[in-house]
């Protein structure tokens, strides 16, 4: 009975997703007979792109990768004079610049330049006063169009994100002819910008990092557009994960002993094992 | 319980004695999982994983209790406190990311233990019981799974929760209400955040005592084997410890190398980057996919695509708890006295090239974007699954000739002459 039952429920589930299937087969075919794909082709389709990193990668990269915190602070310097007129960076505070090897001094310094709204105890109003080490990013007030997201997760929040970034920042320019000859509908809306790296191809951003020499580097780096882009991916892949090293570097360690005490085990295994062997010819 | 020739627990001190005679905690012990356990001396490693899989809760309660001291369920901070956690804690990183992984690894054992099930019909009688109580284990933890991603508060928490809690709103009549109920809301919000909180708190301690439940069951017709063949004489077993610990040892350190290697080298491998961007109630992601362990079942959800009788939306929640309350059914599907597939023809070449491609596919399935032609390898895939439970199973069991069995464990770990029908 339990079997009969159970013969029927599953044919009439198999039933219902081949009905299902009956329906959906033929659209999928027509649009693969035309097409020779099963997806309408779209121009944003076909000119995205997948995120590529800088040459010669990234100096964290890797199971053995490492911060350049020389790297760091100058798209810390890339973020501040560019990047920060729209984007906030509100999960890191100022204490943790100290990472980037800023001296004690430099971070109070530097925390001093920005405005922090508080509540002053006195009078429950919020007032701005500098900021201090202990604080985080202030908000980034904008008023033009689009959503600059807060930038401390960035590199977290996108599929395969440093590269991303560095894709993204040295990736505009203009959609490719062919493409656009087969998809003469397709435009960049006014505003807005062509980046074959971002999700739909047309982004709010204008290209931020433009010409070389944009910023002046502290440590005589020449600024060339690729390098700003690198030396910021770089440092916002540290704000989204200042542990990161420090994770790889705890790793190696962890992976000895527990290769080490995984033999062991194994050995131990062996020897109460063979105990039972002997047996073999009884 | 157990075999007349286990071996008795015997206080070695004064002490041991003493406690013996009031709370035999230490007696309970070596019973459970010392050497008054006898346990079949030909199991493989496929049969490591339930001891796994009981290693895998405890890393989760453990790293889960540290992460709750430095977290807050309140939709303004929750996904702070989880940055705060990764920044500002001493380790938090490394808590928040085993506990992250230890919920795939959690799952990946858990699966292979289920799966070791399905090969060797670890459900038929005498263990019923054991297997009924492990598909509750499973439902349970879905439920704390599902409820500990919603936690982060990022957008991959907010709008598979707005989905899994849809799929009661799919429910005829009561249906709305009872996702208005669930929530606490319309959305899913501050109500929905404490609620699920708690009971994530919560569940992992109730799945702990159905744990107990499963090996207690286990314990009274003792473990199953990959020959098949019940146990017959004391040649058979081997005291669980040491024999078992020790490769439970082995099997453990193995594991452990592939979690330290995805906790230290690749933390955000198997989440999704969405979930770390702060929940926004009025962004859609582009596509919304729940964890990596739910594709199987979201795969199923999905395939069913046009009305039939039924609106396509019930059905698929209908199949997709269908597809696991199929489980609890197993015992009584699959009816031959023959349990390994060793030793089932039939059943093995469904299993090798029907069961395992079909999941195969079901996980690949359920992470892809809702686009042809997935959807249709899904659909077929779908029918497949309810085909092989329902209707293949049932019926291989009845008209399958099973290969001969050895007599006894023993002889097939030795090779014993005797080879006869069970």
């Amino acid at each position: 009975m339990t079997r009969i039952i159970s013969i029927v429920v599953g044919i009439g589930f198999t039933v219902a997703v081949l009905w299902a299937f009956a329906f959906g087969v033929g659209p999928a075919f027509s649009t693969f007979a035309k097409h020779g794909q099963f997806v309408e082709p779209t121009a944003e389709l076909e000119l995205h792109k997948v995120a590529h990193g800088p040459e010669g990668g990234f100096s964290f990269d890797g199971p053995f990768g490492k911060w350049d915190y020389a790297q760091l602070q100058r798209g810390y310097q890339v973020y501040k004079e560019v990047c920060a007129a729209c984007h906030s960076l509100q999960y890191v505070a100022f204490r943790n610049l100290e990472e980037l090897t800023y001296s004690e001094a430099e971070v109070k310094a530097e925390a001093a330049q920005y405005q922090i709204p508080k509540y002053d105890p006195a009078t429950s109003e919020v007032v701005t006063q500098p900021g201090l080490p202990t604080d985080q990013f202030p908000p980034v007030p904008y008023f033009g169009t689009g959503h600059p997201p807060d930038l401390s997760l960035i590199t977290k929040a996108r599929h395969d994100g440093s590269n991303y970034v560095y894709s993204l920042l040295t990736g505009y320019g203009e959609p490719d002819p062919e493409v656009l000859a087969k998809f003469p509908d397709f435009e960049v809306p006014a505003g807005m910008s062509f980046n074959p790296y971002f999700a739909n191809v047309n982004i709010a951003m204008a290209p931020p990092l433009t010409t070389d020499g944009q910023v002046t580097y502290a440590d005589g780096t020449e600024a060339t557009v690729s390098q700003m882009a690198k030396d910021v991916s770089a440092f916002l892949t540290w704000t989204a994960e200042p542990t990161l090293v420090k994770r790889k570097q705890t790793g190696w360690p962890v992976l000895g002993f527990l290769l080490f005490a995984t033999i062991l085990a194994y050995l131990s295994k062996k020897q109460i094992w063979a105990s039972l062997k002997p047996r073999k010819k009884d | 319980m157990s075999f007349a020739w286990a071996r008795q627990y015997e206080p070695q001190n004064a002490f041991m004695k003493w406690m013996d005679e009031r709370l035999p905690l230490p007696r309970l012990v070596y019973n459970a999982v010392g050497a008054g356990y006898p346990v079949p001396r030909n199991l493989n490693y496929m049969w490591n994983f339930g001891v796994l899989a009981g290693f895998f809760l405890v890393v989760q309660i453990i790293t889960g209790v540290i992460l709750a001291m430095h977290y807050a369920a309140n939709q303004t901070v929750a996904f702070a406190t989880v940055e705060h956690i990764m920044r500002n804690v001493n380790w938090g990183w490394l808590m928040r990311y085993a506990h992250a992984n230890g919920a795939s690894f959690f799952f990946i054992v858990v699966y292979l233990h289920i799966f070791r099930g399905f090969f060797y019909s670890s459900y038929k009688a005498p263990r019923e019981m054991i297997w009924l109580l492990g598909v509750v284990i499973f439902l349970l933890m879905m439920a704390t799974a599902f409820m500990g991603y919603v936690l982060p508060w990022g957008q991959m928490s907010f709008w598979g929760a707005q989905v899994i809690t849809g799929l009661f709103g799919a429910i005829p009549l009561v249906g709305e209400n009872l996702q208005i109920w669930i929530l606490g809301g319309y959305a899913p919000d501050n109500a929905a955040l404490n609620r699920f909180f708690s009971l994530h708190f919560l569940l992992p301690f109730v799945i702990a005592a159905v744990v107990i439940l499963h090996v207690w069951a286990l314990h009274i017709p003792g473990s199953s084997n990959p020959t098949g063949v019940e146990v017959k004489s004391e040649s058979d077993t081997v005291p669980f410890h040491p024999y078992y610990t020790a490769k439970d040892g082995f099997g453990l350190g193995v594991v452990l190398i592939f979690f330290a290697i995805m906790v230290f080298f690749a933390p955000n491998a198997l989440g999704h980057p969405d979930n770390y961007i702060e929940a926004n109630p009025l962004s859609t992601p582009a596509l919304i996919v729940p964890e990596w362990y739910f594709y199987p079942f979201y795969a199923i959800l999905r395939a069913f695509t046009f009305d039939f009788i039924l609106p396509a939306k019930l059905w698929g929640v209908l199949a997709m708890f269908a597809s696991i309350l199929v489980w609890f059914f197993l015992p009584w599907l699959d009816k031959g006295a023959v349990r390994s597939g060793h030793y089932r023809p039939l059943f093995r070449k469904f299993f090798w090239f029907g069961l395992i491609p079909c999941m195969a596919a079901l996980f690949y399935l359920g992470g892809a974007h809702a686009e042809e032609p997935y959807i249709m390898l899904s659909q077929f895939a779908t029918a497949y699954y309810f085909l092989h439970f329902l209707v293949i199973l049932p019926i291989i069991s009845s008209i399958e000739k099973p290969e001969p069995l050895p007599y006894s464990i023993t002889d097939a770990v030795l090779g014993g002459k005797a080879a006869t029908e069970a």
